[in-house]
């Protein structure tokens, strides 16, 4: 588990990182959202020990990566953006060099570098120059590093960056099925990515945690409301009668066509759980056939677009960082 | 940290500069062995004194890329990312370093025996000969230090390089250098002033920190001026001597009297162990300020 509490970074004049407070739990795959330049690489390299920070605090399993370094970093397996990769060795050679420097036994070694070679699907090229590898197999070569001598935590930065849509795929899987068995973390300002592979998002803008949550519950927390299209067969203020006695209906928008159907725009205020069937059920009680009924929502993607449009302090975000994980 | 020492030396075997190191304290090794042998002087000493000149090339081949090719491709990014201390980090690349620095040596160590043996008149003394050659490790051992120092500043290989021949090269030719600065009390005043604006300007590059640097430079000024004002007599040639106690190379000079200088030992592993210690430093900065 890792505590991240009032992280701030500054370079100067300019903040990187601002009063950053967020729980990892362990066991899941967590997103680091955020646009370029959000912060991001900046809160990795802190949690992984690469940077100092100007405030706040970071515990790894309880250890503080800054008072106890040597213990809290043991526990990280740390991926940075650009793998930090010796391309003069073979990959067997370098995966067993940072093994050692890692600490693990000799005894343990072959075992270890077996392992994170058969996790990462790197074994048949392990006696090939890491120089001649493709951009997909180094990065599995960077993720197979930060899995050696079993860290309870993996922190990938940008993980599937410049890679092709088939080795994105492969990077994905293979970062869903390290999130069985422990906690990663993993940065991308690519919003499929995340809805993908994490359990949680972390949505950060400036340097601040502006969201987080499970991917649906952000989806849900910052739609305004919820949107019904529907298309029955009926006139339009027909339509309209039937539905905006219905509980929770704020607006009815009907666009009637030539062949008597009527295209309807329902909004609904509140996030209510039933509220398809009510609005069905109000149609069949007037005896208008539905001829479709879908549920449309604000996308993850909207929700990015929102917290992260040039909107300066935001009161909601406020809100939610209260309801954040942070309790625990 | 035998794990960085390891792969440290390894990629300096997988490299060619250890070798050019090599065969350049072999060739010119023997080339100075006969030349001096033909001129009947039978003192090894002389062959590693005349032989020190190596190292203005040899230490810049060896150390530039130590740390600022790490930085260059990134890789340092892993070092800091490792549960190891930065004074093990350092460390093993040092001692990988002084390695490769010493393996030549060993087999330079040989010239005396092969002399001994193949001579037939003029045998060389063994005991000085291996004293010197002691000496001569650890002068090579703390140029070493100054050289992974200049590297750990650098993210350019190639300036690296550029730098630490600079610097080598001041360290040779220090004491000749200071001999054309008058004895005079106001020449060392200026010779002072001068060491302390460059001083205050590698503070400013290293912590990019400009007013921090300027008051520094302006109190160490200031506080030269009152020791000038209080000690005007004694400033005669001072900045001479400061600058001796610097002089890196000079310190070999005993050993070529035929002289197993303790002292002069000593002094060479308090240099690497200072720079060992700033590299450490530089190496911690960048946490600071990426």
């Amino acid at each position: 588990m890792i505590q991240v509490s009032h992280l701030t970074k500054r370079y100067g004049e300019r903040t990187a990182v601002e009063d950053l407070t967020f729980t990892v739990e362990s066991g899941l795959v967590y997103g680091f959202l955020g646009p370029n330049g959000a912060g991001k690489s900046t809160t990795m390299n802190i949690l992984t020990g690469c940077l100092s920070a100007t405030e706040g605090q970071v515990t790894i399993d309880g250890f503080d990566i800054f008072d106890q370094p040597a213990r809290a970093k043991a526990r990280v397996g740390y991926l940075p953006e650009q793998p930090p990769l010796y391309t003069g060795m073979t990959a067997r050679e370098y995966l067993s060099f940072v093994a050692r420097a890692k600490g693990v036994k000799l005894a343990a070694l072959d075992g270890e570098l077996e392992r994170a070679m058969a996790v990462t699907g790197v074994t048949d090229v392990a006696d090939r120059l890491i120089r001649n590898l493709s951009k997909g197999y180094r990065q599995r070569v960077g993720i197979a590093q930060a899995l050696l001598a079993d860290p309870s935590v993996i922190i990938l930065d940008e993980p599937t960056v410049g890679l092709d849509p088939l080795q994105i795929v492969e990077i994905r899987e293979l970062i869903r099925s390290l999130g069985r068995e422990r906690t990663v973390i993993l940065s991308t300002h690519i919003l499929s990515e995340v809805q993908a592979v994490c359990d949680r998002v972390l949505l950060i803008h400036r340097g601040r945690l502006v969201a987080s949550g499970t991917p649906a519950e952000l989806e849900s927390r910052f739609s305004s409301g919820v949107t019904y299209r529907l298309m029955v067969k009926a006139g339009a203020e027909e339509a309209r009668a039937a539905l905006e006695p219905v509980a929770g209906v704020a607006d009815v928008l009907a666009s009637p066509d030539e062949a008597g159907r009527c295209a309807l725009e329902v909004s609904v205020a509140g996030a209510e759980e039933d509220m398809d069937e009510r609005l069905s059920f109000a149609l069949s009680d007037r005896h208008i056939p539905v001829l479709r009924l879908e549920r449309e929502q604000a996308s993850l993607e909207d929700v990015f677009l929102a917290l992260t449009k040039d909107a300066g302090e935001q009161p909601q975000p406020k809100k939610r960082r209260r309801k954040g994980d942070r309790a625990s | 940290m035998t794990a960085i020492y390891e792969r440290e030396l390894d990629s300096q075997m997988n490299g060619l500069t250890g070798y050019v190191y090599g065969a350049l304290v072999l060739l010119f090794g023997g080339i100075y062995v006969m030349a001096y042998h033909l001129e009947g002087a039978t003192d090894f000493t002389y062959v590693l004194y005349s032989l020190t000149f190596i190292f203005l090339i040899a230490i810049p081949l060896l150390t530039m890329r130590s740390i600022a090719e790490e930085r260059h491709q990134k890789t340092d990014q892993l070092l800091y990312s490792l549960p190891l201390s930065m004074t093990k980090i350092v460390l093993g690349k040092f001692l990988a370093l002084v390695t490769v620095m010493v393996l030549p040596l060993l087999v330079l160590a040989l010239y005396p025996l092969l002399v001994n043996a193949l001579a037939t008149s003029g045998a060389i003394p063994l005991k000085s000969a291996y004293g010197a050659l002691v000496g001569f490790a650890f002068l090579g051992m703390a140029l070493t230090a100054i050289g992974l120092f200049i590297s750990s500043l650098m993210e350019n290989v190639g300036l690296a390089a550029g730098a630490c021949f600079m610097v080598m090269l001041i360290l040779y030719f220090l004491t000749p250098l200071t001999g054309y600065i008058s004895d005079s009390p106001g020449a060392s005043l200026a010779a002072f002033a001068v060491a302390i604006l460059l001083f205050g300007a590698i503070l400013w590059r290293l912590t990019r920190n400009g007013g921090f640097a300027l008051v520094f430079t302006a109190v160490l000024e200031a506080a030269l001026g009152v020791c000038f004002a209080l000690w005007r007599t004694r400033f005669g040639g001072l900045f001479a001597d400061v600058v001796g106690n610097l002089a890196v190379f000079d310190r070999f000079d005993s050993f070529s009297y035929d002289i197993f200088d303790l002292r002069a030992i000593v002094y060479y592993i308090a240099v690497a162990a200072v720079f060992l210690f700033f590299t450490v430093q530089s190496m911690e900065r960048r946490r600071w300020a990426a």
